[in-house]
């Protein structure tokens, strides 16, 4: 059994009027990488801000590796942050900013010059460290926060949605690099995001946020495949609810219930598709968008309500995709992908 | 619509075609529009400008009849041998100097504090009031807040009133005075740059310092105090030319104190040529000082 790295209790934490957290009991274990996802202001960078340090709760607590740092200063902790916008030292050289946490701790110069030199190759970085952070790229700048705040080896690492600012591909590269080097280095990694596949791609547990609590907590199969709430089953992955009417109609029981678009078929509705376990839908293709490697079909039902699929492109091409627009199409996929959630509250 | 009115929007329509042909014509030729924009501003920095320093520093090599005082068109360097070799002049210069640092050093002291202050201790609600009451002394006259501080300074003034329960006395008035007012005078200019820049300084850098493990006295040290330093520079670049180049305020509570304005101001009647030589001597000292403060990029944050 692995040791808790960080144990939020009961925490709250208001400004004025506003609730950025309402509550939030969680537990993240010893080298553990764990996603905090939600949209903006859900509270998950409140949360982040409050196991720094930088803010104080207003209520509970914060404990690190099983002592209560609730009232400690930032300074006094043994976390160390990977800023948004990277908040590099922009007076001091790339080398400078690395070893600031050893400067900071009286490592001697000459050990704390040959660990920022190790940190800097940790990441990819050897050569740069004469350099000031102006005269680096975005990728570079975001490599260069993340080994100065991996040198003092912290017990946790706080990511503050570190690759916003990259482009897609950079961003791609830097998650698999992430993940490796969190392996590499065996510390915790609590990585705030609010792009879902982003969690899902580098996470071993991720904490869905929304409206300042907690919906669900669970590895990215689990958060996927069984979300616990309307909102998890909305905002990770595609949108796909049946509710009401329509989930009468085509499941024959109430509630609210959710159907990932990548295991929905798009048939013609004159086929004939009553296999066994399957759910079928009726309706009519509204938009058909044409992603290369897949096309997404966004179909209105006749039952009621909308449902995207997504079918990959193994012999159509964008011509015959987009003779789809306007027609009548059946749906259909087996029942036991169709998860019942919660109601929408 | 009545005839008059045709013939109005008729003329209105017109000059409008003229402005728009204008503008056109422009907008098209960008070299004709800056030089326009540019030529008598231009004109006015070469002749006026750079064209007295010229004057001023030709007419330094001129001499004069000890008799009457006339200016004789004979080019000679004695007024700057006589800046360089009289005790008196050598004196002065380096007391104007040592007081354009010493107000200097008291600004930047002062404002520090004042200045962290407005920028990120008070509510932000505040600070651009108090921005404004940092420069309301500015509005008020140069002579009256002079006055005001000989008052204060006068023998049983306002500061000899204070310091008597603890049995000191004033200053009175002298060199330790003058160096007081010209403070008073040029704080704003210290405060103001130092102000912008702790208040453009980003929170996250000092979160980032105190993530790291940075006690607020090792983040003043090594993360505020480092930016802020161009700013320091750019500030002292107005309190050390002011105070370089002031007459007025050592007259009125310097006492018997002379900087280089006093003698320039004494010599302008009798020998200009030797004022003029005088004169130069603020202008090399500021350009010494410009070039200096360039280094520290000071002169990229004003």
């Amino acid at each position: 059994m692995r040791g808790i790295a960080v144990r939020l209790q009961g925490l709250r934490k208001t400004f004025g009027e506003t609730v950025a957290v309402a509550g939030v009991d969680l537990e993240i274990r010893d080298g553990e990488f764990f996603s905090m996802l939600g949209p903006s202001g859900s509270g998950k960078t409140t949360v982040l801000r409050l196991i720094a340090g930088f803010e104080t709760p207003t209520e509970g607590g914060v404990e690190l590796a099983g002592q209560d740092v609730t009232g400690l200063a930032p300074f006094e902790r043994d976390v160390h942050t990977v800023f948004q916008d990277y908040a590099l030292f922009p007076h001091m050289t790339v080398e400078q900013n690395v070893a600031y946490a050893l400067k900071v701790r009286k490592v001697p110069k000459a050990e704390r010059l040959v660990r920022a030199r190790k940190a800097l190759a940790e990441v990819r970085l050897d050569g740069y460290g004469g350099r000031r952070p102006a005269q680096l790229s975005g990728g570079q700048r975001q490599r260069v926060a993340l080994a100065r705040a991996l040198v003092g080896r912290p017990r946790v690492l706080l990511l503050d949605e570190p690759l916003g600012a990259l482009d897609l591909k950079l961003r791609e590269q830097m998650q698999l690099e992430l993940k490796a080097l969190q392996r590499e280095v065996g510390i915790t990694f609590v990585f705030v995001t609010h792009d879902q596949e982003e969690a899902l791609t580098m996470s071993d547990r991720i904490a869905v946020f929304h409206q300042g609590r907690l919906e669900q907590v669970g590895t990215p199969a689990e958060i996927y495949e069984r979300p616990a709430t309307a909102f998890v089953a909305s905002f990770v992955g595609t949108s796909n609810l049946l509710q009401g009417q329509s989930a009468r109609s085509i499941l024959g029981t109430d509630g609210t219930h959710s159907v990932r678009p990548e295991k929905i078929r798009v048939l013609k509705e004159s086929a004939v598709a009553d296999e066994p376990g399957h759910a079928t839908a009726t309706g009519t293709v509204a938009e058909v968008v044409y992603l290369g490697d897949t096309t997404r079909f966004l179909v209105d039902l006749d039952a009621g309500g909308r449902l995207t699929a997504l079918q990959q492109n193994l012999e159509t091409s964008a011509e015959d995709v987009a003779a789809y627009r306007g027609a009548r199409v059946r749906l259909t996929w087996h029942r036991r992908h169709t998860i019942q959630v919660p109601d929408a509250r | 619509m009545t005839a008059a009115a045709q013939t109005a929007e008729a003329a209105g329509r017109r000059s409008t075609g003229t402005v728009r042909r204008l503008a056109g014509m422009l907008h098209r030729r960008p070299r004709l529009r800056l030089s326009l924009l540019l030529t008598a501003p231009l004109l006015w920095l070469a002749v006026l400008y750079l064209g007295s320093l010229t004057v001023l520093f030709v007419s330094a090599f001129w001499t004069t009849n000890s008799f009457t005082s006339e200016v004789v068109k004979v080019w000679s360097a004695d007024n700057f041998r006589a800046l360089l070799t009289t005790p008196v002049y050598r004196q002065v210069i380096l007391r104007s100097i040592g007081v354009a640092l010493a107000v200097t050093v008291l600004c930047a002291v002062i404002a520090f504090p004042l200045a962290f202050y407005t920028a990120r201790v008070a509510r932000p609600r505040w600070r651009p009031l108090l921005v404004v009451a940092i420069l309301t002394p500015l509005w008020a006259s140069y002579l009256v807040k002079v006055y005001a501080w000989r008052l204060i300074l006068s023998q049983g003034g306002l500061a000899d009133w204070m310091l008597r329960p603890f049995g000191l006395s004033g200053p009175g008035f002298g060199l330790p005075a003058a160096v007081l007012t010209l403070t008073y005078l040029w704080l704003p200019y210290m405060i103001l740059p130092i102000h912008t820049a702790l208040e453009q300084l980003p929170d996250n850098l000092v979160d980032a310092s105190a993530d790291l493990g940075a006690r607020p006295g090792r983040t003043f040290r090594s993360v505020v105090l480092p930016m802020v330093l161009p700013s320091v520079a750019a500030g002292s670049i107005f309190t050390f030319s002011l105070s370089l180049g002031d007459y007025i305020t050592v007259q009125i509570v310097g006492g018997k104190t002379q900087l280089i304005g006093n003698l320039v101001y004494s010599n302008i009647e009798l020998n200009l040529p030797m004022a003029a030589a005088l004169g130069t001597v603020p202008v090399v000292v500021v350009v010494l000082y410009l070039l200096a403060m360039r280094r520290t990029g000071a002169l990229s944050s004003l």
